[in-house]
């Protein structure tokens, strides 16, 4: 057996855009042992629901990623509508299917950039960009803002999108369409990629359900595990079915994402067909008192967001459990037996987001 | 439309390995372990997961007596654990991957196993009536 040697790999490094460290234990270059630590980044926005109303807390609960946040905002909402239990408008739900939607491609787009990125694949890099900016002007257009959105409320949303608005929305779709179908293309069959992905950071399917792993991470192992599928909110009515794929490996987990932006465009297109007239906003008296575990489907997963509270304005308990911290144990998973010049482009497809993880 | 009804069954801490096992052994998966305070103790739930619908199970917790680990049965739940141990100072025994207090980072040691804060406003200094 060769000596073993630990090689610290992060909280700071190239592919890592947030701080997360792993104490790499080598035999040569192959990893025989990953173990994490965190918690560089803790800012106890849980902790603060004690002292904030919580209806300016969904602000802050938005706060909690900046790259998910429509979706963190609308699953906290979702929890104390629950408790509270209040019907909020139709069209408020199919508004929020639209903008998560938007979110969703937005992260993914992000994360296809960084994945090209860490492979050394500049240019590929800049289109993915390029067509996210398309997705963020959109967001910025409909909402006003291009990270933080800040429409959800306890109740329903506080802006709308008018008909000329929703055609123009549904006028760019085709547009779109045909720039995801190339860079799915190149992520699928370009060589550099491939080498790079397919056949590495095998998690099996059986391996994924035990180790709890949610998002394009479970569903790249051959497993529909997809919050959508429940039908929350608009969902219900919106023809979706998950994208799976059966490789278990870094490759089908980088096309899961592709394939989700298509999926995307399609509910879209659904929901501006079906999205029903009516109020965005319903009225809220009093506070809440009781509790519910919300759940939602992040681009990273499901997100858990539990809300305890006793009939005063301050939230009891706000935990939220976001896929990054479920994906953990499979990333230690799948580092075990890898080479370590492989470590980086493994830990990225699980789309780590540390801020999000630590709240 | 609303979200589908949740129950939550409550469940000694003696009989909490016993009960893991049999999620374990049908098949669910570990979707997570929060914790909460009831009161001046604090309540542990596990969730878990099969065919789309959220099953809850508690137990009552206090930061004298440790909970046996699930992550034997669940590796996943060493996260979970962890965090619980360093946010509200509730100890685990047996964690497969034990941090020892050190997994997440806080200025002060368990920031949520402290009562809940209460919000004093004050004046700021120098102003008058």
């Amino acid at each position: 057996m060769s000596k073993q040697i630990i090689v610290p790999f992060g909280p700071q490094h190239p592919v890592l855009p947030e701080p997360i460290h792993l104490d790499l234990v080598l035999e040569d270059e192959r990893v025989v042992e990953a173990i994490p630590s965190i918690g560089y980044v803790h800012r106890g926005l849980e902790k603060l629901v004690e002292k904030r109303d919580y209806k300016d807390y969904v602000f802050i609960s938005e706060r909690i990623c900046g790259i998910c946040s429509f979706i963190h905002g609308a699953t906290y909402c979702q929890g104390v509508e629950q408790i509270m239990g209040i019907e909020i408008p139709r069209r408020a739900e199919f508004l929020r299917a639209i903008w998560s939607e938007y979110s969703r491609m937005h992260s993914h787009l992000l994360w296809l950039g960084c994945f090209a990125d860490s492979m050394g694949y500049e240019n590929l890099f800049m289109n993915c960009w390029k067509v996210r900016e398309k997705i963020l002007d959109v967001l910025e257009r409909t909402t006003g803002g291009r990270v933080i959105q800040g429409v959800n409320r306890v109740g329903g949303v506080s802006r709308d999108m008018d008909a000329a608005e929703l055609k123009r929305i549904e006028g760019e779709i085709p547009g779109l369409r045909d720039d995801f179908t190339e860079l799915t293309r190149i992520f699928d069959e370009d060589l550099t990629v491939q080498t790079r992905t397919k056949g590495i950071g095998i998690l099996p399917k059986d391996k994924a359900w035990d180790l709890g792993a949610v998002g394009p991470v479970i569903r790249g192992s051959g497993h529909a595990v997809d919050v959508r599928s429940t039908g929350y909110g608009a969902y219900d009515e919106l023809d979706f079915k998950p994208v799976v794929r059966n490789e278990a490996d870094c490759h089908a987990r980088c096309l899961v994402r592709a394939e989700e932006l298509f999926t995307s465009l399609d509910l879209i297109e659904n929901a501006i067909d079906r999205i029903p007239a009516g109020d965005i906003l319903a009225p809220v008296k009093g506070n809440p008192s009781g509790e519910y575990y919300a759940r939602a489907e992040q681009p990273r997963g499901e997100v858990i967001h539990y809300v305890k509270a006793n009939g005063k304005k301050n939230l009891l308990r706000h935990r939220v459990r976001t896929p990054t911290l479920a994906n953990v144990p499979a990333l230690v998973h799948m580092l075990a037996g890898c080479e370590l010049a492989d470590v980086p482009v493994i830990v990225l497809t699980i789309d780590p987001c540390i801020g999000c993880m630590e709240r | 439309m609303k979200q589908p009804q949740q129950t939550i069954k409550t469940i000694a801490v003696e009989e909490l390995i016993h009960q893991i096992h049999s999620f374990h052994d049908d098949g669910y998966r570990l979707v997570q372990i929060s914790c909460a305070s009831e009161g001046d103790a604090f309540e542990v739930t596990y969730s878990f997961d099969k065919d789309l619908t959220l099953i809850h199970l508690r137990i009552p917790a206090s930061t004298e007596k440790p909970i046996p680990s699930i992550s034997r049965i669940y590796l996943a739940a060493f996260v979970y654990e962890n965090e619980i141990a360093d946010l509200f100072g509730i100890p685990f025994s047996g964690i497969a991957i034990d941090y020892k207090g050190t997994f997440i980072r806080t200025s002060i040691p368990h920031p949520f196993g402290s009562p809940q804060i209460s919000v004093v406003k004050k004046k700021p200094e120098g102003q008058h009536e």
